[in-house]
């Protein structure tokens, strides 16, 4: 690992300052990045640490319902903190990596991520949640871009994550055990308006919203609804733990499986 | 350089450390404590596994000064004061939790995790809790006897498979 300076500030706005310098870059967990930089597949000059700001830690529930989250919540605390308002994203939470890398890593490092094969991006979008930043808010549908990347401009820190709480919702993940991401999850949500339905760890564009699935079950909430849909393998990956015809199988059984228990 | 300064095991400690050591390292090079091990080096293994705060966390993946102003709790610091073993270490003495023991440090400072938050968890649950800690020698299951002994329920009812 290169050497880089490292900062903690405890205020957003030292944070945002820190993060002006040349090649400073933000830490959240560092579940990933730290890993990251052992490879040298990252040369920070600085990290600032994101892990000391109180205003970014906790679970809390707003005056419209919705759960807001801090973007510096570690995944234990959620699975802990949102387990009664939101038990659907906390049993999300509660799936991530093993106990240890959940007391670390935090909501807004993995969704800045993005990594395609993650359990909370999944979970951001199929909720239609907002990513709330130091300079904006940015609807789940806008946030994601595509594998490892986002709509977060340089320096840019995600500061809390708002979810509309669904009527229902589940997470149904297959476990890849040798890495514990996603080898396909199906983070489902009903809300009184339709039904969203967001795949991960199975398309070469990372995350996305299945609308056939959608369009189906927000007719009709059965599994059975979902009889024939499939997603087109030729834009799932491909790799040595699932073919791309094995990921777009397991796209629908996920999904129904996450129907049923919401059913 | 910067200065890092938390308590080990209840003793006040302080160092100069670069910006890239990390915890697993300060403990065991700058300490001299080299019970927490560093197996694989990629957070995947839970050799390294340390209490911050009364939270296990995998040392080699977070940086020193993260940990600064923390309590820090090691393997060092589990037997007690006379030397002698605690109850976890014990249950695995007495159980054949180990065989090489490179694992071993990672796997009592996951257990007592476990044990503080869950006093009495069922095999699922112990089996669910050391996803993390991965030990090439004993096929874990003498590791979980020995946590379900440490936590004072019978092991007989773990079938040998």
């Amino acid at each position: 690992m290169y050497n880089f300076e490292f900062e903690k500030p405890s205020t957003i706005a030292d944070a945002v300052a820190a993060l002006g310098a040349e090649d400073a870059q933000a830490l959240g967990g560092g579940q990933t990045l730290i890993p990251t930089l052992k490879q040298r597949l990252a040369a920070p000059s600085a990290l600032v640490s994101l892990s000391g700001i109180a205003e970014m830690q906790g679970v809390c529930i707003e005056d419209d319902g919705s759960v807001a989250i801090g973007g510096a919540t570690t995944h234990a605390t959620v699975a802990r903190e949102a387990a009664a308002s939101y038990p659907a994203l906390a049993a999300l939470a509660g799936q991530i990596g093993d106990p240890a890398v959940r007391n670390r890593g935090t909501i807004g490092g993995s969704v800045a991520n993005n990594d395609p094969a993650a359990c909370y991006p999944a979970g951001v979008l199929g909720s239609g949640a907002t990513v709330v930043t130091n300079t904006r808010q940015i609807a789940a549908d806008d946030f994601f871009q595509g594998m490892f990347t986002t709509a977060l401009d340089e320096g840019e820190i995600i500061t809390q994550i708002r979810f509309p709480v669904p009527q229902a919702a589940s997470y149904q993940k297959f476990l890849q055990p040798a890495s514990r991401f996603a080898l396909v999850g199906v983070y489902l949500a009903r809300f009184a308006d339709g039904v969203r339905v967001a795949v991960t760890g199975a398309s070469e564009d990372g995350v996305f919203r299945w609308s056939e699935a959608e369009e189906a079950l927000t007719k009709e909430f059965r599994a059975d609804a979902l009889m024939g849909l499939k997603v087109n393998p030729m834009n799932m990956i491909g790799d040595l733990h699932g073919s791309k015809d094995y990921r777009a199988h397991l796209v629908s059984v996920m999904t129904k499986r996450a129907v049923q228990a919401c059913s | 350089m910067a200065q890092v300064s938390m308590t080990v095991n209840g003793v006040a400690v302080s160092g100069d450390v670069e910006g890239r050591t990390l915890l697993s390292g300060f403990l065991r090079d700058h300490l001299g404590m080299t019970g927490t091990h560093v197996g694989c080096d990629t957070a995947q293994c839970g050799a390294c596994v340390v209490h911050v705060d009364g939270q296990a966390v995998k040392s080699c993946n977070m940086l020193a000064l993260e940990a600064d102003g923390s309590e820090v709790g090691t393997i060092e610091g589990q037997a007690t004061a006379d030397g002698s073993l605690n109850t976890i270490q014990q249950a695995f003495q007495d159980h054949h939790g180990l065989q090489c023991g490179f694992c071993t440090p990672g796997m009592v400072m996951s257990a007592a995790a476990l044990l503080k938050d869950n006093p009495r968890p069922t095999e699922a649950e112990i089996r669910h809790y050391l996803e993390g800690n991965l030990c090439r020698c004993t096929g874990y299951h003498n590791i979980v006897k020995a946590i379900m002994a440490a936590s004072g329920q019978d092991v007989g009812s773990i079938a040998a498979e």
